[in-house]
């Protein structure tokens, strides 16, 4: 199994999610730079976290022109898995890949803390090895990561039963307290209709190994090594 | 031209112009006067300070940079090595916190991956007055702020810290950060300028008109005019330093570097004139190819400006396609502004027309070195006397506990670190808050912690034992995450050095961190001197800072400062003498900044701290936590945050250091005597601990247990304490976020 790993100007988190590809789970992986135009056979897509061009801007509104994004988004329309982290999951929104826009968080500052988030959907790449309802307790590292969509996007996103990860208290309990960033509905993650495109905030890649104090995130990229290898998703670069 | 009004503006004194002219034997043109007032400033030339920096230890086995170049280096085995700094950025910060901090960090992180090491750790010591002051909070936030922008974006991920107020910070804050990289220990890089004919090149952000003079601001003392000289504080870009770091490290693994500096204080001037002056060789350039944000500036301008992100480069000869293209992959321009010569000069033209030239000897070497005359502060023999029998009667232990847990220097950070990314790069395994910040290094089972440590109140009480105190702690802190120290770093805060009393401080302090490096086998590898840290005439305590880094060869070894689980012994390392002079307690409850600072036996620290290193390797510990700012029942206390069931009750001894029967029931439980940590065990090893504590000759008793809710601690068989962990833990997490309470829409 391939990961492809895209560096834009800027990301951060790119070593972080190879390593948890490459040296925790044991798949290979490849850097994927901005300018290039091949996924180089990639199995799954990872836009990383980071500040792609300093997210000067709004996040993520610069790197959805970068021209690997083009690749990404036909490799994504194919069916193929891409999961956005954080400002992988800004990239996202910008790029129109999922719907919805991200604010300030409601408390105005950046906040880096372990959040727990209730897993809502196990019919995506990302999270095939969960159960619904599991509580995973991973990391938040962001500033703009309060999710706004309007009403009845979200009434869709509820319909259609895209949003896969909420904050919650560490029991599964939706608290005004558990949600780091005022998101609506709580949302910490969604996925697109189709499904094999999945963007959270939280950053699963720095709960993989016990000693980074959660474990909790690895289940994410054994559940998409799962989801190919049973044949649920056949896309290729 | 240049009369006595253009020197003052510069900085420079009548008899260093004199010697400027001797120099060049001819009157310097204005470009020539700017360089030399630059690097013949405090901040670069170190010429206050010199003569006692000199006497510092920065040898021993496993140094492989000691100081002079951007940052030290010690070795951590398996090949590598760590590369670290701490560099103070006070005087910006003042003028415009945000930036101010902000470009501390850009600066010490530039620093870092000049040497060729990829910046894995940041850390920072921060100093403001009282929070209750008007204007504190803001300077807090624009401070923490600064660093969490620089930093988050950057992707380096701060694991620690301190932050301590204190009055005599209130017109002039401390931002001290610290940054640590890791490199191949054969690839260390270094700010060297030879071969001749080879090319210097200009990499990085354009240059503009910020921060000329910067350099001199930061030696000269403040006032109400201060906030006027916003220009010379500069605007980070850490987008174009995350570009610039990468493409730096890429070059770096061509060999087609010969070295490389990063241009901070003094810009185009320091860079140029080091890297040849470490050379042995001469640089010539011509600043009209230097990359300009603005029109029209002068050669002056442009070689004094201090535009951040910008970095110079000496390339092989012929090798320069290689290096451009990497810099062109990142979109970052990389000119060839200019040549190494072999004549020694710093030669700067504009469009072809030689508009200064001086010998870099001149500019360095030949810089005044000042052995400024010292005496012993008036005020110190009024401050040291504490007669604790005229202190009105003491509160209940209890009630002073709470306001100790509330006090914003010893209270929960939670409020500052949770606004900083302190996990990318996953490789923190402690957590801030724990105690040391550490690192795991991926590829090696091996870990580093660090630490940075001050404590101004002790060094203005006493500033050779302060300082001594300072050292003692940070490396206390390292101990305590189970790590070995292998070196340090230090930021030196002082005031005006032309005034005896501050220079004599300042000399003490040296001294004192001197002594205690020595005796504890760790050398200082570099550092920051910042001095002038005064307003309107009144100087900040004086603060040296220490940055301690030691190695944990089993990263799953590291332990942190919270008691683990119920019914675990609490072992008490080392023994309380009751000693309150410039304690947290008296500055709490008394509001008083007196006596003299712990005793500090450093043969006794150091079996200490070899001890708690040892337990730790061999996993016969779970927990250790220094004691310091609130004695052994604050200690205490944090030992049970953050961890259910995991209260604690404890019996520690009586002291006599006074008449007062609850005066010496407060010096007990509130002392701060230093050599002291508190360990949890599991109950039947408590015995070998006993043992190999006595066979390494430290006091070792255990005082009680873990587990329950209440946090109970009596003194000589009487109950002085019985508060329960929830309500002092609420106390404690409240004690900053207090001050920032926002209505939130």
């Amino acid at each position: 199994m391939k990961f492809a790993v895209i560096v834009f100007p800027g990301s951060n988190c790119d070593q972080d999610a190879y390593h948890a590809a490459r040296h925790v789970l044991g798949q290979s992986a490849e850097y994927i730079w901005h300018k290039d135009i091949d996924l180089k056979g990639a199995d799954v897509v990872i836009l990383p976290g980071g500040f792609a061009h300093g997210d000067y801007l709004r996040t993520g509104a610069m790197a959805r022109f970068s021209p690997i994004m083009r690749e990404v988004e036909a490799f994504a329309r194919r069916g193929g898995p891409v999961l956005g982290i954080c400002n992988g999951f800004q990239v996202l929104l910008e790029a129109g890949l999922l719907p919805g826009a991200m604010l300030r968080n409601r408390g105005l500052k950046f906040r880096c803390e372990h959040v727990h988030i209730r897993v809502e959907q196990t019919d995506t790449p990302f999270t095939a090895l969960c159960r619904t309802g599991q509580v995973l307790r991973i990391p938040i590292a962001h500033g703009e990561g309060n999710y706004f969509a309007d009403p009845d996007v979200i009434a869709g996103l509820e319909t259609n039963r895209q949003i896969v990860f909420r904050y919650t208290t560490p029991t599964g309990e939706l608290a005004d307290e558990a949600n780091p960033n005022g998101s609506a509905a709580a949302i910490a993650g969604l996925c697109n209709e189709a499904r094999n495109v999945v963007g959270l905030m939280p950053h699963p890649e720095r709960a993989c190994e016990p000693i980074l104090g959660s474990g909790d995130g690895m289940v994410m990229f054994e559940s998409v090594v799962h989801s190919l290898k049973t044949g649920a998703l056949v896309a290729r670069a | 031209m240049i009369d006595s009004a253009v020197l003052e503006r510069h900085g420079l004194k009548p008899d260093e112009y004199d010697r400027i002219v001797a120099c060049l034997g001819r009157e310097p043109n204005l470009t020539e006067l700017g360089i030399f007032s630059v690097m013949w400033s405090e901040h670069c030339s170190y010429k206050s300070s010199r003569v006692h920096l000199r006497t510092l230890p920065t040898e021993g086995p496993q140094v492989l940079q000691g100081p002079g170049e951007n940052a030290g280096a010690v070795d951590i085995g398996e090949g590598l090595a760590a590369v670290f700094k701490i560099e103070s950025h006070n005087h910006p910060s003042f003028i415009e916190p945000y930036q101010g901090a902000a470009t501390g960090v850009g600066g010490i992180i530039r620093d870092i991956f000049t040497m060729g090491a990829r910046p894995i750790a940041l850390m920072n010591s921060l100093r403001f007055g009282s929070l209750d002051a008007v204007g504190t909070p803001r300077l807090l936030e624009g401070v923490v702020a600064g660093i969490a922008g620089y930093g988050n974006s950057i992707g380096v991920p701060t694991v620690g810290g301190e932050i301590a107020f204190e009055r005599s910070y209130a017109g002039n804050p401390l931002v001290n950060v610290f940054c640590l990289g890791i490199a191949r220990a054969a690839d260390i890089i270094k700010g060297v300028a030879s071969g001749v004919g080879n090319a210097v090149y200009y990499v990085g952000a354009k240059t503009g008109r910020d921060g000329i003079h910067g350099a001199t601001m930061a030696s000269a003392e403040f006032d109400d005019k201060s906030a006027e000289k916003r220009p010379a504080v500069q605007v980070g870009d850490p987008f174009m330093e995350k570009l610039l770091l990468e493409a730096c490290l890429e070059v770096m693994q061509t060999d087609a570097l010969v070295g490389i500096q990063d241009m901070g204080a003094a810009g185009l001037t320091c860079s140029t004139t080091e890297m040849g002056s470490r050379g042995g060789a001469g640089i010539e350039i011509d600043v009209a190819h230097v990359p300009q944000r603005e029109t029209g500036m002068t050669p002056y301008e442009i070689m004094l400006s201090e535009s951040q992100e910008r970095m110079l480069l000496v390339v092989k000869r012929g090798r320069e396609p290689e290096v451009e293209r990497i810099f062109e992959k990142w979109d970052l321009h990389a000119v060839h502004i200019g040549e190494v010569t072999q004549d020694g000069m710093l030669r700067v033209r504009h469009r072809g027309a030689v508009v200064a030239e001086i010998p870099n000897r001149a500019l360095t070497d030949e810089a005044p070195v000042y052995r400024r005359p010292m005496e012993v502060p008036s005020y110190l023999a009024d401050v040291q006397s504490l007669e604790l029998d005229r202190l009105s009667a003491p509160p209940a232990a209890a009630d002073a506990l709470r306001a100790l847990a509330a006090s914003p220097t010893i209270a929960s950070k939670r409020w500052a670190y949770a606004q900083y990314d302190h996990m990318v790069q996953t490789n923190t395994i402690n957590l801030p808050g724990l105690g040391a910040g550490v690192v795991r290094i991926k590829g090696t089972a091996r870990a580093l912690a660090m630490s940075v440590d001050g404590n101004g109140r002790f060094c203005y009480l006493d500033p050779r034992r302060g300082a001594m105190l300072a050292v003692a702690e940070a490396a206390r802190n390292v101990a305590c995450a189970g790590a070995r120290p292998l070196g340090a770093t230090n930021c030196l805060n002082f005031g005006n050095p032309e005034r005896p009393a501050i220079m004599w401080q300042f000399a003490q302090a040296v001294e004192g961190i001197g002594e205690a490096c020595r005796a504890l086998a760790i050398p200082i590898t570099g550092g920051n001197v910042s001095l002038y840290n005064e307003t309107d005439g009144k100087a900040i305590y004086p603060t040296p800072v220490i940055g301690v880094v030691g190695l944990l060869e089993h990263a799953d070894r590291v332990l942190t400062g919270r008691f683990q689980r119920p019914g675990d012994a609490i072992v008490l390392l080392g023994t309380g003498r009751g000693e309150l002079g410039g304690s947290e307690y008296l500055k709490v409850v008394y509001d008083r900044v007196s006596g003299i600072p712990p005793q500090l036996d450093l043969e006794s620290e150091r079996s200490l701290q070899e001890l708690v290193a040892d337990l730790a390797a061999d996993r016969f510990i779970r927990s250790a936590h220094d004691c310091s700012d609130g004695g052994i029942a604050m200690a205490v206390a944090e030992c049970c945050f953050g961890v259910d069931d995991c209260g604690a009750d404890v019996t520690i001894d009586a002291v006599s250091v006074a008449g007062d029967p609850l005066l010496n029931q407060a010096a007990a439980l509130f002392g701060e005597t230093a050599s002291r940590v508190i360990v949890s065990i599991p109950s039947d090893r408590a015995g070998d601990v006993l043992a190999r504590a006595a066979a390494k000759g430290v006091p070792a008793r255990v005082i009680g247990q873990t587990g329950g809710h209440q946090v109970r601690i009596s003194v000589g068989g009487e109950l002085a304490i019985d508060v329960p962990v929830v309500e002092l833990e609420r106390i404690w997490r409240s004690g900053i976020d207090r001050y920032f309470i926002r209505k939130v829409a």
